[in-house]
């Protein structure tokens, strides 16, 4: 396994340590908002244990993935607030 | 492709202590045993780590341990619920699984308790497990200014974590009296590795404010956390942060076992001296049956896994060092008991359902959970009622109710596949 990855944060490459999960990518990347809630409200990984679901993004085109939980894999592209 | 339908004479859900000790007895005496978790990682959330960067020796030496007994691994493997009275219906990243079982032993955990207060939704508010498990993962807290709240063990050894990461820990907030940690404190020479441990963080923390009797009443900022607001009773502070971790401390995850028809006793999995539950070749093992910690889920889940394999007899020389940790869990349980006012902490347009966005004077009208679901969808998002189900029973009284599979939202493709098994005409 390569020591860096890199991957794709709302069209923004960020470069990783293997081993970092897509959350922590995500917030390298200096985004702090996730999502919106269902009336709008900006939200971010609150649980970090694939509980709580406030942490989703869409992953490699999947909706819904637990970005807590998901490892940082080479070339993946990951979107916010979808 | 990959198997979809697995058969195990032994199959352990969790692979955190309880799991890991659990696959590691049933596998050494001779049973095909399965070790499932929902995560690539082995130690579940507490050893979570432990895998790639070993600091635990304990935790490196049930990861060896279970290396060597054989047992198979069914990592990244999420558990929907059960598909037939002896099959488990689960998720995996290449496509559903269905794992049947002669034992079952479920070690699913515990999760953090998260109780309402205005501003508890922002960004950059997270459990202190939470962002302690995000940190070993990459999360960026070197630098970050950070607010430890709430309640439990935790709040220290997740500040001394965080400090020894980069991060600047501004203060630790317990909402428990010192009075009462002082007689925890005092309890706690007779358990001198514990005790150890307590000093070694308390050094970690020098300089750091470890306040008792003050819990967080509010948090600031617009799209992200800037500052939260503290109390003692009498008077409020404010203290600027860019983190802050807060838990009230630990749930059990108790609805595969809900699902499985298995009893609770109060909010916890009823089990006999052998770990065994209330349904007929179901165990369970760990946090699920009582908060107690990691050795104590770790002589559980070998309780679990030799009672499991049949060795009755190797099990109950266990008993006595179970009934220690399990008095050391209740002593902690009583030492960090929630003050009232924290289950008053949030205000009529607090959001309690984060999924749904159901604020607290919605849900405060109703007389129970299930009513208050029905009428305002409260616990009916993607974390099904993960989060305010157990906020609502702190602050409401309201009680755990039925479960529906599948516990955990899943791919369409996953639930066809039962059908698919069945010989049913649908097709993807």
């Amino acid at each position: 396994m390569a020591d860096q990855i890199q991957l794709r944060v709302n069209g923004k490459t960020v470069s990783v340590t293997a081993g970092t999960v897509v959350a922590a990518a995500v917030a390298q990347a200096g985004q702090t908002r996730f999502r919106r809630s269902v009336q709008g409200e900006a939200r971010g990984p609150l649980c970090g244990m694939g509980i709580c679901m406030e942490c989703r993004v869409t992953i490699n085109g999947q909706a819904h993935g637990r970005s807590c939980q998901t490892l940082c894999q080479e070339a993946m592209e990951v979107r916010t607030d979808e | 492709m990959n198997e979809t339908r697995l058969r195990f004479e032994v199959v352990v859900v969790g692979a955190g202590p309880a799991g890991l000790a659990a696959a590691c007895a049933a596998a050494e005496n001779g049973c095909r045993t399965a070790l499932v978790d929902d995560t690539p990682w082995l130690g579940g959330q507490i050893w979570r780590g432990q895998q790639a960067h070993p600091a635990n020796p304990k935790a490196a030496r049930w990861v060896e341990r279970f290396r060597r007994a054989k047992a198979s691994l069914l990592d990244q493997c999420t558990v929907l619920g059960p598909a037939d009275r002896r099959t488990l219906l689960a998720e995996h990243p290449d496509g559903p699984r269905q794992i049947e079982w002669e034992r079952l032993i479920l070690a699913a955990g515990a999760r953090e308790l998260f109780l309402p207060f205005p501003g508890w939704t922002l960004p950059g508010n997270f459990g202190p497990g939470g962002l302690q498990s995000l940190a070993k993962h990459g999360w960026p807290v070197a630098g970050k200014r950070i607010v430890l709240a709430g309640s439990g063990p935790l709040l220290l050894a997740v500040g001394g974590g965080l400090r020894k990461m980069g991060a600047s820990i501004v203060s630790i907030n317990e909402q428990a009296p010192l009075s009462r940690l002082i007689s925890f404190a005092t309890g706690l020479l007779a358990w001198p590795a514990k005790l150890a441990q307590a000093a070694r963080l308390k050094w970690t923390l020098r300089g750091t404010p470890f306040r008792c009797g003050v819990w967080p009443v509010g948090a600031e900022g617009g799209e992200q956390l800037r500052a939260v607001t503290l109390s003692d009773g009498r008077r409020q502070w404010m203290e600027a942060c860019d983190l802050l971790a807060c838990g009230f401390g630990l749930v059990p995850n108790v609805e595969l076992p809900l699902a499985l028809g298995c009893q609770l006793d109060d909010e916890f999995v009823r089990v006999d001296p052998w770990q065994a539950s209330s349904v007929a070749g179901v165990y369970a093992a760990g946090e699920l049956t009582g908060i107690g910690g990691a050795d104590a889920a770790l002589v559980e889940g070998e309780i679990a896994g030799l009672a499991a394999s049949g060795k009755e007899e190797a099990a109950r020389r266990l008993m006595a060092r179970r009934a220690a940790w399990r008095r050391f869990g209740a002593d902690l349980g009583a030492a960090f008991a929630l003050r009232e006012e924290v289950a008053r902490l949030a205000a009529a347009e607090t959001v309690v359902c984060r999924c749904e966005d159901v604020r607290f004077d919605r849900m405060k009208s109703f007389a129970g959970w299930r009513d208050a679901k029905l009428q305002t969808r409260c616990g009916m998002g993607s974390c099904q009622g993960r989060v305010c189900g157990a906020a609502a029973r702190v602050l409401f009284g309201w009680g755990m109710e039925s479960v529906r599979p599948p516990v955990l939202p899943a791919r369409v493709e996953s639930l066809c596949a039962d059908f698919l098994t069945d010989q049913s005409p649908v097709r993807k």
